[in-house]
């Protein structure tokens, strides 16, 4: 019994690692590539990321569903190798990821704006590649934009309700996440499971909030590399 | 890069014991996937548990409101057995060919009451009691979409008061809310299932609805028809019906329909 109690803190805690894990760096990448883009089509790719945060999550849930479901082109091409997305855990990654996605990728934007191109041509004069450029010039500078990315796509991930529902389901012990267990146990009538789910995601997110400030302190005392230090 | 290596053995040791064993584990045994209306969680939590002591077959359930389950059995979701809470949803997936033909059955009853707050001096024993001056406030869910509150307004409307009482309407989107204002006293009364009132003791059953509309209020189950495990999911439905699941569902407040 107190297993199953505690199933939901168990099952969000992977999913909402693994989606942190993958989010950082889908989120870089797109935030990287878009900060230095100015095609034609930038507004609209914009839009698209952003799209996530700006829908209902029962709508992105509802488009995922029928993307994944049988009848819809990710999962027919999945049902080749007998294999569904739909009610099972990998789908509480899916939908935590994309409703994740967007804060992600705007805080980290952010931060790689802020960088000095200056900078970073410095050391293409210098030799280095771009990789070593992005990894030892532009991503300390963006650090502190990075963590803040990083801790708000834990946390939204962490909360992540409606998508969750319509793709993964509510199956206990398997889909079923903290915000899943509260809301249906406050629909039936279990307010002191809820509370203790509830007093659980609070000593999370404090925490998680506590490590945001702590790395900022951090990252202020000691920024890696300075104009000074080139 | 230290922070990413290690990032990734976290991932690698949180992630095994998930993917690990449910990886070697699935192949023999039958898991027939439920997908049942949420207000049916306790009750079928603990037949489940008694249906897989007395076979290998194992089951595993979804529980969400009709309407979500509706929507992803339409959009192909793996269900083997759906349990709806009300006929709207499974008439909708019958009349789009989701069943397996001649699978679909009626198997739980519920019903309508009129609550009011423990220790209320309000003197309402039925319905009509409700067009009282003292009654400001009476609370029920959205007739539009929460079934609770469709049969309410359906009670009203056949005793002829819907169009007096609706001034006094306070509408809920779910149950649970319902519940809510009648427990704290921010209304006179509430309209919900006879089941969701027994999960309550600050709340008082004053009244029922007609029987009319209680014999309306039926929770239909079927075979979906894209299962693999038409057997098993029929002998679980007739274990649904069994003496065993009636005693629980009858805990629970709900009637088990006789099959003729």
């Amino acid at each position: 019994m107190t297993e199953s109690y505690l199933s939901p803190l168990w099952i969000s805690l992977q999913t909402v690692l693994t989606t942190t894990f993958i989010t950082f760096f889908l989120g870089i990448a797109a935030a990287r590539w878009m900060a230095r883009y100015s095609g034609r089509y930038r507004n609209l790719i914009d839009g698209l990321f952003i799209l996530p945060i700006v829908l209902p999550p029962t709508v992105v849930g509802f488009g995922l569903l029928v993307l994944f479901g049988k009848n819809g082109p990710l999962g027919a091409l999945l049902s080749l190798f007998d294999t569904s997305i739909v009610f099972s855990w990998p789908a509480t990654v899916i939908a935590a990821v994309i409703m994740s996605f967007p804060l992600m990728y705007m805080t980290s934007r952010g931060g790689f704006e802020q960088v000095d191109i200056n900078i970073e041509n410095a050391a293409r004069t210098l030799g280095a590649s771009e990789w070593k450029i992005f990894w030892t010039v532009t991503m300390p500078l963006a650090w502190p934009a990075i963590v803040s990315a990083t801790i708000l796509a834990f946390a939204r991930s962490l909360g992540e309700f409606g998508a969750t529902l319509m793709l993964a389901g509510n199956i206990p012990g398997k889909t079923t996440t903290i915000p899943v267990a509260i809301y249906f146990n406050i629909q039936s009538g279990n307010m002191d499971q809820a509370m203790v789910l509830v007093v659980i995601v609070l000593a999370i997110s404090f925490a998680s909030l506590a490590a945001l400030a702590y790395w900022k302190g951090k990252a202020r005392r000691t920024v890696p590399i300075t104009p000074e230090a080139l | 890069m230290n922070l990413l290596v290690r990032l990734g053995l976290i991932l690698a040791v949180i992630c095994f014991p998930l993917t690990g064993p449910a990886a070697c584990s699935s192949s023999d045994a039958i898991t027939l996937n439920i997908s049942s209306a949420a207000s049916l969680t306790a009750a079928l939590d603990e037949i489940n548990h008694q249906y897989e002591l007395n076979g290998n077959v194992r089951v595993q359930v979804n529980y969400a409101s009709s309407g979500t389950l509706q929507t992803q059995i339409e959009q192909g979701a793996p269900v083997d057995v759906f349990i709806s809470a009300a006929a709207k949803q499974m008439d909708t997936l019958q009349n789009k060919g989701f069943l397996i033909n001649n699978s679909r059955r009626d198997l739980l009853n519920n019903r309508v009451v009129l609550i009011i707050p423990d220790g209320s001096s309000l003197a309402v024993d039925e319905f009509g009691d409700l067009l009282d001056s003292a009654v400001s406030k009476i609370a029920m869910g959205d007739p539009n979409f929460v079934p609770a509150g469709t049969y309410a307004r359906a009670a009203f409307e056949l005793l002829g008061i819907y169009e007096q009482i609706q001034p006094k309407l306070i509408l809920g989107s779910d149950v649970r809310q319902v519940l809510n204002y009648v427990e704290n006293g921010n209304v006179e009364a509430g309209l919900l299932y006879a089941t969701d009132a027994a999960l309550s003791r600050h709340v008082r059953v004053a009244a029922a609805a007609p029987d009319e509309i209680n014999a309306q209020i039926v929770y239909p189950v079927a075979v979906i028809n894209t299962t693999k495990h038409a057997g098993p999911a029929g002998e679980y439905i007739d274990f649904l019906f069994g003496p065993e699941a009636r005693t629980i569902f009858e805990k629970y407040g709900f009637n088990v329909i006789d099959q003729v």
